[in-house]
C-alpha cells in the first residue's frame, strides 16, 4: 500500500480537501490536493529529507513550517530558495531539492516581474490574530488598507489552533482558534476598504516611507507600497535547542507539527517526544494524541510545569508522563529520527550521570519558547530591545504601539509574545492609534483605544499567570516623550 | 509533589481551594467541580452558566460555584475551554454514581457503550457505561456510570475502537 500519513478522521476538524493537483517531485509523479503546500503534500507520501546543509552534507527536514527558517529551500520551477512549507501545490509544478547553496539564475535568464506602485492609507504586514484584527478596525475606521501575508491562506497561527480559546467572549473565548482565522479573514477579504496580498513577502522599508512587497501568486509582482502608517505584526518563530543531532529531520518546532496535523491534516508521525512543558508544548502534545500520534513523554528542565495546570491535567489523563526536571541528550537516526535520549538534570540543569533514558520515537518536537519575528523592524532601522520576558529582541514602542520609527507600529508576537487574546487587543490598538493619529478616529476611537488599554494593562495582564510576559511588556514601553528623544538621537530628527 | 509539578491535582487540594461542594451538598444531587485552581485569565465558564451559578471576581479569578444554585446540567463543561468542568452525581441509591466529563477524541462515544475509566493520572480504574452523551463545538459532554468510589476520581474516558 502506499503511504499515506493524512489524517481522514479527527475529532476536532473535518478536513475539506481540495481537488487532486499532481506535481513532479524529482521527476516522479505526486498527487496531492488543492490547499496543501508542497511540503505537506510530499511529507504526507514519506518524504523527511528536504535539503542538505551546505558544508557537511547532514540532512535537513522540516522546522517550522511556517516560512520562518530555511530548512526546506527547494527549486520549483527553476527557481531555488523556495520555502516549500508555504509553497502552494500546483498543477504540473517542478520541485527539486537543493544540496546545500543553490545556483541564483542569472538576470538573463529569468522573466522580468513588474514593479506596481499603490498608495494607501495603512499597510498591515501580517495577517494573523493582530493583524486581521488592526487591518479590520482601520478599515472601519474609514482607513483604505493593504493587508500582506507570506502565506497563501490567511490567519497566522490561528488556522492551526484547534483547543478553544480562554479569555471572555468579546475577544472569541470559546471559539477555536482555526475558526476564529476563517471568521476574521472572511470578513478581511469581504471588506471594501481592505485590498489582501497573499503569498507575498514585505521585504524592506525605504526611504522612510515605501515598503517593498514581493508577491509570488497569482501573478509575481514588485509591489511598492506608499503608506501613510504601517502596522508590523509580523508573528514568532520557533526557538531551537542545542543537543546532539538536533538537525535530524524528525527534530521539528512544535508548532510545526502543529501546522501539519491541523492545517494540513497530516500526521508528523507514530511517536514523539515533547521537549518544553509551556503552553504551546502542553497543547501541541494533546494535539498529536487526538491526531493519533502516541506521546511517550514531555522533559521539562525545570522543577514545575511552565504552562497552565488545566493544559498538563488534559494530558496526564490520557496517561502522557510530564517529566519535570528532565531534558534531551540527543537524537539517534540515519536520515531521520529513530529514537532519543533523555536524562534527568541536577539543582544546576546538568544531567545526573547513569539516569539516561532512550525512548524509541519518530519525533522529537521542541517546544522552549518562541522569539518574536523583527526581521522588519530591524531592516527599517527601529530601535529593539533584548526582553528575555519577551522572548528576545523586540522594538521598543509607545503604549499605543507606536515604535522608534513615527507611523509604524508593532502588534502581536512581534511585539513580544503573548497569546491571541492579546494579539488581537494590540492590533486593535495600533489600529486606532494610527487612525487618531492621521486624523481618521473619531472621539469613539480615542474612547474604545483607552477602554482596550485599561482592559489589557490593568485587568488580563494582571492575571499571575502571565505576569512574566506583562513585566516584559512595561520593559518595553516608553513614554511619549522618551520615544522624542530616541527618535531625535537615533535619526537626528527625522 | 503539587499539582503545578505533576498535572494532576488531589482531591484535597481542591478542598483546600475551597472548590469541593459539601458531602451534604453531593449526596443531594448532580453539581459541578471546576478543578480550576489558578489564577487564569478565563471567563468562560460564568458566561457559559444558564443558572448564573458561577462568579468571579476578575477576569482571572478562579471560579467560585454557588452550589445551591447548580443543578448539575453540564452546560458548561462543553464551554470550559481548559476541560476543566466536571459534574459528579453521587446522589443515586446503590453502588453508582455518575461523572459527567468532556470528551475530545475519535471515535465518538455513544450512548450505552462501555468505555475505559481513566484516572486524572491516565491509570485505568475499570469500566463504564455511557449513559448519555451530547456535543457542542466538537466537545462531546459523556456521562458515565462509575463505581460509587471512583466517583472522585474518574475523570476521562476511551473509547476503543
Ligand atoms: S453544571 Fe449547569 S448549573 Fe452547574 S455550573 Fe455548570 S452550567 Fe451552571
Ligand atoms: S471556563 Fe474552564 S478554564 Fe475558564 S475559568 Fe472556567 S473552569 Fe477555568
Ligand atoms: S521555512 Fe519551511 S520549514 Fe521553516
Amino acid at each position: 500500500m502506499e503511504i499515506d500519513y493524512r489524517i481522514y478522521e479527527h475529532p476536532i476538524i473535518r478536513f475539506k480537501r481540495g481537488r487532486r493537483v499532481r506535481f513532479y517531485f524529482e521527476g516522479r509523479v505526486v498527487e496531492a490536493y488543492e490547499g496543501e503546500s508542497v511540503l505537506a503534500a510530499l511529507y504526507a507520501i514519506g518524504v523527511r529529507v528536504f535539503t542538505w546543509s551546505k558544508k557537511l552534507g547532514r540532512p535537513r527536514g522540516a522546522f517550522c513550517m511556517i516560512g520562518k527558517c530555511s530548512s526546506c529551500f527547494a527549486v520549483v520551477d527553476g527557481v531555488p530558495n523556495r520555502r516549500i512549507c508555504i509553497e502552494p501545490v500546483r498543477e504540473g509544478i517542478r520541485v527539486e531539492r537543493q544540496r546545500g547553496l543553490a545556483e541564483i539564475p542569472r538576470v538573463e535568464d529569468v522573466e522580468p516581474v513588474e514593479t506596481v506602485n499603490i498608495e494607501t492609507d495603512l499597510l498591515v504586514v501580517g495577517g494573523g490574530p493582530a493583524g486581521l484584527k488592526a487591518a479590520l478596525t482601520a478599515a472601519d475606521q474609514g482607513m483604505d488598507v493593504v493587508l500582506v501575508d507570506s502565506h497563501y491562506r490567511l490567519g497566522g497561527q490561528l488556522v492551526k489552533q484547534t483547543h478553544k480559546f480562554f479569555g471572555s467572549k468579546e475577544y472569541f473565548g470559546g471559539k477555536r482558534g482555526f475558526q476564529v482565522a476563517e471568521e476574521l479573514s472572511k470578513k478581511v477579504l469581504e471588506h471594501p476598504r481592505i485590498r489582501v496580498y497573499r503569498s507575498s513577502e514585505a521585504y524592506g522599508f525605504f526611504d522612510n516611507k515605501v515598503v517593498g512587497v514581493a508577491v509570488k501568486y497569482p501573478k509575481p509582482l514588485n509591489l511598492v507600497v506608499k503608506a501613510d502608517a504601517v502596522i508590523a505584526s509580523t508573528g514568532a518563530m520557533e526557538k531551537g535547542l542545542l543537543f546532539e543531532n538536533n538537525d535530524l529531520p524528525g527534530v521539528m518546532g512544535a508548532g510545526g507539527a502543529q501546522t501539519l496535523m491541523n492545517e494540513y491534516g497530516v500526521r508528523p508521525g507514530d511517536k514523539a517526544l515533547v521537549v518544553g512543558a509551556g503552553n504551546v508544548g502542553l497543547i501541541v502534545a494533546y494535539q498529536l494524541l487526538q491526531a493519533g500520534v502516541k506521546v511517550e513523554a514531555l522533559v521539562e528542565i525545570m522543577p514545575r510545569i511552565g504552562g497552565w495546570f488545566v493544559h498538563a491535567a488534559k494530558l496526564r489523563r490520557y496517561g502522557v508522563p510530564i517529566l519535570t526536571r528532565h531534558t534531551i541528550v540527543k537524537a539517534i537516526g540515519e536520515n531521520r529520527v529513530e529514537a532519543a535520549v533523555i536524562t534527568r538534570v541536577d539543582e544546576n540543569y546538568r544531567p545526573i550521570g547513569g539516569s539516561e533514558k532512550k525512548l524509541d520515537v519518530d519525533l522529537v518536537l521542541i517546544s522552549i519558547g518562541l522569539t518574536p519575528d523583527t526581521r522588519f523592524f530591524s531592516q527599517a532601522g527601529a530601535v529593539l530591545k533584548w526582553i528575555p520576558e519577551l522572548g528576545g529582541f523586540t522594538p521598543i514602542r509607545t503604549r499605543y504601539l507606536e515604535t522608534s520609527i513615527e507611523n509604524i507600529y508593532v502588534a502581536g508576537d512581534a511585539s513580544g509574545i503573548e497569546e491571541a487574546t492579546t494579539a488581537f487587543i494590540e492590533g486593535e490598538i495600533a489600529a486606532l492609534s494610527a487612525a487618531i493619529k492621521l486624523g481618521y478616529g473619531s472621539k469613539e476611537a480615542v474612547e474604545r483605544r483607552e477602554k482596550l488599554l485599561s482592559y489589557l494593562w490593568d485587568e488580563y495582564r494582571l492575571s499571575p499567570v502571565v505576569s512574566r510576559a506583562r513585566a516584559g511588556k512595561l520593559k518595553a514601553t516608553v513614554s511619549e516623550e522618551e520615544m522624542m528623544l530616541i527618535r531625535g538621537k537615533k535619526f537626528g530628527g527625522v | 509533589m503539587g499539582f503545578r509539578e505533576t498535572g494532576v491535582i488531589k482531591v484535597g487540594e481542591l478542598e483546600r481551594l475551597g472548590l469541593m461542594p459539601s458531602r451534604e451538598r453531593l449526596k443531594k444531587g448532580p453539581v459541578v467541580i471546576a478543578e480550576c485552581p489558578e489564577e487564569i485569565p478565563c471567563n468562560i465558564c460564568v458566561d457559559a452558566c444558564p443558572f448564573k451559578a458561577i462568579s468571579m471576581d476578575k477576569i482571572y479569578g478562579i471560579p467560585r460555584i454557588d452550589w445551591d444554585k447548580c443543578i448539575g446540567c453540564g452546560v458548561c463543561v462543553a464551554y470550559c475551554p481548559g476541560l476543566a468542568l466536571f459534574v459528579v452525581d453521587l446522589s443515586k441509591y446503590g453502588d453508582k454514581a455518575y461523572v459527567t466529563l468532556p470528551h475530545e477524541f475519535y471515535p465518538p462515544p455513544r450512548k450505552n457503550m462501555t468505555v475505559k475509566l481513566l484516572s486524572r493520572d491516565g491509570r485505568v480504574l475499570g469500566a463504564g457505561r455511557v449513559v448519555k452523551v451530547w456535543s457542542y463545538n466538537n466537545t462531546w459532554v459523556v456521562t458515565v456510570e462509575v463505581p460509587k468510589e471512583y466517583a472522585m476520581e474518574v475523570r476521562g474516558i476511551w473509547v476503543e475502537e
